[in-house]
């Protein structure tokens, strides 16, 4: 039987020949990640529920990264990040990346992918939403709550409907104003955030294999802003090569058949398509950057697992190289690797560290940080009545910080073109 | 299964994302210890812009004061309600403040399955577009065996969608009594 990527990763983990869109399915768990602030929670029902019988189904499959509230002095968060530390230590955990040493990571999406964990043709569950992202590397990836959590923590085991899938395909040559944010924001327009609820996203196309992994893993994670169980892209040489080294792990490579059948199809040509950003208060509320030009800001914000990679600061260093910005702007590496390649790697012969704070970027540590808000102490969070514009991923009400303020997503070149104004801007304005 | 929920309606539009259930900040409390839990129903739905809580009119505290328990039970919604993040602490939120259901057009995936898997709240799902239908403050019946739901007040009934595949789950109460019912674990 034909099938979809999705498809045959679900059947291959749920141990059948093939798996058809609604069935009801057991997959066994390749990988399980949890944060601060999932984790405790999760522990707390492991504990709970299984009560004497509780046991850890497999350490080397549980992954936990603390990164949300990280720099702050709010003593819950803080109890949190305790929380995780000691049942890390009691089960002598293999993988917990603890705050403070020299294992802490950052984001946790992004630090999934370079510490090895994105294996194509596995299943990863995680405590996260946009855990989807790691769907980039051809793997089933999705969001999942404590209860759930827990229960795979315990068995090993989650229960989920096999997903009908999406097919976006985009042709051409990814023009030098374009990013992935633009191609994912222009897809949200497109379908709306429930437009592939419970669906598999599956990206594909040339100007798709022509991408980057940190430039893939913009597209499926925001994946679930559209409502989708997981995106998808499919394996290639330049995921094999990402892999190099990362991972002893056996993984396959897997590919949708030719006559797979799919809930429907978009396609797009992507030198057609022009930087877009997603108005306050929804990701899918898509306009065009040349309509909303000139709308004034109050700051701007790179950062988050969406848009806080090396390839987004890349990006953001060639607009901002020998310019300054007029708002405040917020720069934070969504990994602790990436804040150190910010320092040896260049672009024209200068370091992207010294291009950032030269055009008067602020520079925080590698956490979560505003993109949720998070507490009071949080650098970048939003206040009054701000106008924002972030390379993040969501924008709902009180999203960042505040209630009333405004944010609009945007990609990190419209965001560093806007912070250079103070205002939006197309940011062709500065790549002539 | 109680199968009888009656409860004052609190009415809330489309896309009402896990952010305006129970904001970021708020998500650092214990959610085991009894009294520091009771934060997560003072907070529950104070995210929601004060135009949109409580329609028709807004402007409708959904928490009174300082309290943590709401006076109202049963949630109206409109499509994709729950959208955004994974966090369980949503749906664990409004069952602190008291609420039984949420009766949308739609749900976001995540939001639905931790509902269910957390046996916190009952999602039920309708054709009709209840929040046209009924107003904030509206005394509400739902059977749970009929799948109707009736406003107390003009005496309207509406039909819900039976919940599927999920049934025994919500019945059992949430995963892990499912799976120890049905010898799992």
């Amino acid at each position: 039987m034909p099938m979809t990527i999705t498809e045959k990763i679900l059947a291959k983990a749920a141990r059948k020949k093939s798996v058809t869109p609604g069935e009801n399915i057991w997959l066994n768990v390749d990988t399980l990640m949890t944060h601060d602030v999932c984790g405790p929670p999760t522990i707390q029902i492991w504990k709970d529920e299984f009560g004497e019988k509780a046991r850890i189904w497999d350490k080397n499959k549980l992954v936990i990264f603390p990164d949300h509230y990280i720099y702050t002095s709010d003593k819950h968060a803080i109890r949190n990040v305790d929380i995780l530390r000691k049942f890390a230590s009691d089960y002598n955990l293999p993988n917990y990346y603890d705050v403070g040493t020299a294992r802490y990571k950052g984001v946790c999406h992004i630090a999934l992918a370079e510490e090895g964990f994105n294996r194509p043709g596995t299943v990863l569950i995680g405590t996260d939403s946009h855990t989807c992202t790691a769907g980039a590397f051809g793997l089933f990836a999705t969001g999942v709550g404590n209860t759930d959590a827990a229960f795979v923590l315990g068995t090993g085991k989650i229960w989920e409907k096999v997903p009908e899938s999406m097919q976006f395909i985009f042709d051409g040559n990814m023009p030098d104003y374009l990013t992935a944010k633009d191609l994912i924001l222009h897809v949200l327009g497109e379908i709306t955030t429930d437009g592939a609820t419970y669906r598999a996203m599956e990206f594909s196309g040339q100007a798709i294999q022509s991408l980057n992994v940190d430039e893939r893993m913009t597209l499926t994670n925001m994946a679930v802003e559209a409502g989708g169980m997981n995106g998808i892209i499919a394996a290639d040489a330049v995921i094999e090569d990402y892999l190099k080294g990362k991972t002893q792990q056996p993984y396959e490579i897997l590919q949708s058949d030719p006559d797979a059948r799919y809930h429907s199809k978009y396609r797009f040509d992507v030198e057609k398509l022009e930087p877009v950003v997603a108005k306050p208060h929804s990701p899918d509320n898509r306009d065009t950057v040349r309509k909303v030009q000139g709308t004034p800001l109050t700051r701007a914000y790179i950062g988050s697992c969406t848009g806080g990679k090396l390839t987004d600061f890349i990006h953001a260093a060639k607009i901002l190289k020998g310019r300054r910005v007029v708002i405040p702007t917020f720069v934070v590496p969504a990994s602790t690797s990436i804040a150190r390649k910010l320092k040896s790697e260049t672009y024209e012969g200068q370091r992207l560290i010294d291009i950032l704070t030269d055009s008067g970027c602020v520079l925080a540590p590698s956490s979560c940080a505003a993109c949720l808000g998070g507490p009071a102490d949080t650098i970048g969070r939003s206040i009054d009545n701000d106008v924002v514009i972030s390379t993040t991923n969501r924008n709902f009400p009180g999203r960042m910080g505040s209630k009333n303020a405004g944010i609009f997503l945007a990609s990190p070149l419209t965001v560093a073109a806007s912070a250079l104004k103070g205002a939006i801007t197309d940011p062709r304005e500065f790549l002539q | 299964m109680q199968k009888i929920i009656e409860g004052k309606a609190y009415v809330l539009g489309d896309n009402v994302d896990t952010d305006q259930i129970i904001p970021a900040e708020h998500l650092v409390y214990s959610l085991s210890d009894p009294e520091e839990s009771k934060k997560y129903g003072r907070y529950a739905l104070s995210g929601v812009p004060e135009e949109k809580a409580g329609l028709p009119t807004g402007h409708i505290p959904f928490i009174s004061g300082e309290n943590d328990r709401s006076d109202f039970q049963i949630i109206i919604g409109g499509s994709n309600f729950g959208c955004g993040s994974s966090r369980e602490h949503a749906p664990y939120a409004l069952q602190k403040a008291g609420v039984q259901v949420v009766v949308a057009e739609s749900y976001a995936r995540i939001f639905y399955r931790n509902a269910v898997d957390g046996g916190f709240i009952v999602p039920l799902e309708t054709e009709v577009v209840l929040k046209e239908k009924i107003k904030s403050g509206d005394p509400l019946s739902i059977d749970l065996d009929s799948l109707t739901l009736k406003n107390q007040n003009t005496g309207q009934s509406y039909s819900l969608l039976p919940p599927g595949d999920v049934l025994p789950i919500i019945e059992a109460g949430g995963i892990f009594e499912y799976a120890r019912k049905s010898g799992m674990i």
